[in-house]
């Protein structure tokens, strides 16, 4: 591993990891209105996936989206406003933690109806084929979602139309609070039904930033010079419940401890220390991280609510509300 | 002027806008070869396999790249081919597309028309493939609702509804496909949102919608055989809704006879019932009426399906009954 690469890799995890940490501190002290569900864990995705997009380039996420939102550079003070209800939240206080969205960093929503998005992403990378821009969008979706109709619609449509797409399943192995390996009849949610659309079996460790990268990437480049979509399969484990209310009882202690020996972040960690990175340049990062997140989230609490009159607006396109004259 | 039916004048308008604005481009199943209906005949040859795609049988895969390419710098046109299927995509529309927009807080816009058959008209098409869904639509907010009455009318507003930088759902009428109509040459388009009245009356005034607006004129032509003056307007849209449109009628004629094809559970009549009865209480003489179809499944045998559509003689019946709920009050027993 190159230092400065991995440095930079495990500062944006850190990032967004500290970020996680800290909205579930502000939920459990009941300043977040409505539900909020952490990508704790899920760092390496976010980040390694992110890495290989072009400013123009289109990402599309779960309600478990915030790291993507932040991974592609929505403005954390705007993200965090939306949390927690506070004037200048990235989607107006409109979205609320499941809907992040920041089109100005190509992010272009994060979606609350599982497998809704697959569909909608095949729309982004359509308009781009059409277009011609060379863009290619990225769809970020759990492992219960490849049970959906959505899923099977937008794979086959992306596969039959050669769309610049990539879906990456990012496998939890928990549908909410059900074993994924439960209610598929196959081993892996979405790399053993790739072939039944044409596309090659992809997996990669999830956990493994530098690999998410890898593989990511070659799909974008595969997208972008016209090879058609992919699908990648990233495993990995949620480090906490389904949602923030979800203590995750159901899972067995042997089985978070193992996966927390794999910890995205510990092992980048553990790479920078092999190649000669003091322990304490990573505290430092870690330290810093948190301490700014803090104030960060101090800094927006002190900010006003929406004004009420905000919720009438917004739904058509001359910015009113109004259905009838 | 060229005569032009219903079909034509869907097609002529996708053609028309499609020339116009090379950012307008159309999906669905079959569409390429024309599609089931004959809607989209010819516009693959004339524009091109980059602007005319024929999809698989996925409603939601329809639906949701339509929305992807709205966001992605498009006009998409997408063909739900049976106003029946949208259950099959129901999240992407109503879920999705209906509320990007202000989930986002503006940051989208959604550009978008999906468009097919609806209704019954009495062609046999039963339970799965003949219903009227303006409904479905009405109760979510951030749809725009479009229904056309004639060829001229679905020439216009379906130009208007792609030019509209909403999300708007276009509901032909199958049974006025066929229908032949002389159109002007030259452009064609309609805003939404604006009533436009058929008939002038003085006694009561007819609400109708796609394929009820003929059925209310007919309607209308009896009742002026009973010397009974009665104000035809056609909604044109559901959503933006002309309430004034109708308002002033009934400001006018003090009686309203709402027609709509769908089941009266909940229709869009109840709605339009409701603005009249609060707004327009001091004008009316009568209760505010609906004529809508059964509340039941459509039924498929022809005498089945007569017992629950709706008809000119119902409208009639109607028109009567409110007439002579306002006699006294009115003044115009002598009259008849």
């Amino acid at each position: 591993m190159d230092v400065q690469d991995g440095l930079d890799l495990y500062t944006r995890m850190c990032f967004l990891r500290q970020f996680e940490e800290r909205a579930d501190v502000l939920y459990r002290r009941g300043l977040i209105h409505g539900p909020v569900h952490l990508g704790l864990g899920h760092e390496a995705i976010a980040v390694g996936a992110a890495s290989v997009l072009r400013p123009g380039d289109c990402s599309l996420g779960t309600y478990r989206g915030h790291a993507h939102a932040l991974a592609r550079g929505a403005p954390p003070d705007a993200v965090l406003a939306e949390l927690l209800g506070r004037a200048g939240g990235i989607c107006g206080g409109k979205g609320g933690s499941m809907h992040i969205t920041s089109v100005p960093h190509g992010y272009y929503g994060s979606y609350a109806i599982v497998g809704a998005h697959l569909p909608v992403a095949c729309g982004l990378a359509w308009a781009a084929k059409i277009r011609r821009t060379g863009q290619v969008t990225v769809c970020f979706f759990g492992d219960g979602a490849t049970n959906i109709g959505a899923f099977h619609e937008a794979v086959n449509l992306a596969a039959v139309w050669r769309l610049p797409v990539v879906f990456v399943c990012e496998n939890n192995w928990y549908m909410e609070y059900t074993p994924i390996a439960d209610v598929i009849p196959v081993a892996l949610p979405a790399a053993d039904r790739a072939s039944a659309y044409g596309l090659d079996r992809i997996v990669v460790d999830g956990n493994d930033v530098t690999a998410v990268r890898d593989v990511v990437g070659a799909a974008v480049t595969g997208a972008r010079d016209g090879r058609g979509p992919s699908l990648v399969e990233a495993q990995t484990y949620r480090l906490k419940g389904h949602s923030a209310a979800d203590a995750a009882a159901y899972r067995p202690a042997e089985e978070v401890a193992s996966w927390r020996d794999r910890d995205p972040l510990l092992l980048t960690r553990t790479a920078l220390v092999k190649v000669g990175t003091a322990e304490a340049v990573l505290d430092e990062i870690d330290v810093r991280t948190k301490s700014s997140l803090a104030e960060l989230a101090r800094q927006v609490l002190e900010r006003p609510v929406p004004e009420p009159a905000g919720a009438w607006t917004d739904v058509w396109s001359d910015g009113s509300g109004q259905w009838r004259n | 002027m060229a005569e032009l039916t219903y079909r034509q004048a869907v097609s002529a308008a996708l053609a028309q806008e499609m020339a116009r604005d090379d950012r307008v481009v159309l999906l669905g199943e079959d569409v390429a070869s024309g599609g089931v209906f004959k809607t989209t005949t010819g516009l693959r040859e004339r524009f091109g396999a980059d602007r005319v795609w024929n999809t698989p049988i996925s409603e939601q895969a329809i639906a949701g790249a339509a929305m992807g390419a709205a966001m992605g710098g498009l006009r998409p046109v997408a063909e739900i081919m049976f106003s029946d299927f949208y259950a099959t995509c129901w999240d992407q529309v109503a879920n999705e597309i209906a509320k990007v927009r202000y989930m986002t807080g503006g940051q989208v816009g959604m550009p978008l028309v999906l468009r097919g058959a609806n209704g019954s008209g009495g062609l046999g098409f039963g339970s799965q493939h003949g219903q009227s869904v303006e409904n479905w639509a009405m109760c979510v907010p951030g749809l725009k609702i479009v229904s056309p009455a004639s060829p001229a009318e679905a020439f216009g507003l379906i130009a208007g509804a792609i030019r509209d930088d909403d999300p708007v759902l276009v509901f032909e009428h199958k049974a006025l496909y066929g229908r032949k109509e002389e159109v002007l040459d030259g452009e064609h388009v309609l805003p939404l949102g604006r009533a436009r009245t058929l008939r002038a009356g003085r006694d009561l005034t007819l609400v109708g919608l796609s394929i009820t607006v003929g059925i209310c004129l007919a309607a209308a032509d009896e009742l002026a055989e009973q010397g009974v003056s009665a104000e035809v307007i056609d909604l044109r849209t559901l959503v933006p809704l002309d309430a004034a449109a109708v308002l002033g009628s009934v400001g006018r004629t003090g009686r309203l006879v709402v027609v709509e094809e769908n089941p009266g559970q909940l229709g869009w009549g109840a709605s339009v019932a409701a603005i009249a009865a609060q707004e327009a209480f001091g004008s009316l003489s009568a209760p505010v009426t609906r004529v809508s179809g059964g509340n039941v499944p459509l039924p498929v045998a022809a005498s089945l399906e007569a017992e629950v559509d709706v008809t000119a003689a119902r409208v009639v019946a109607a028109a009567q009954a409110v007439l002579g709920h306002g006699r006294q009050r009115s003044g115009i027993t002598e009259q008849t």
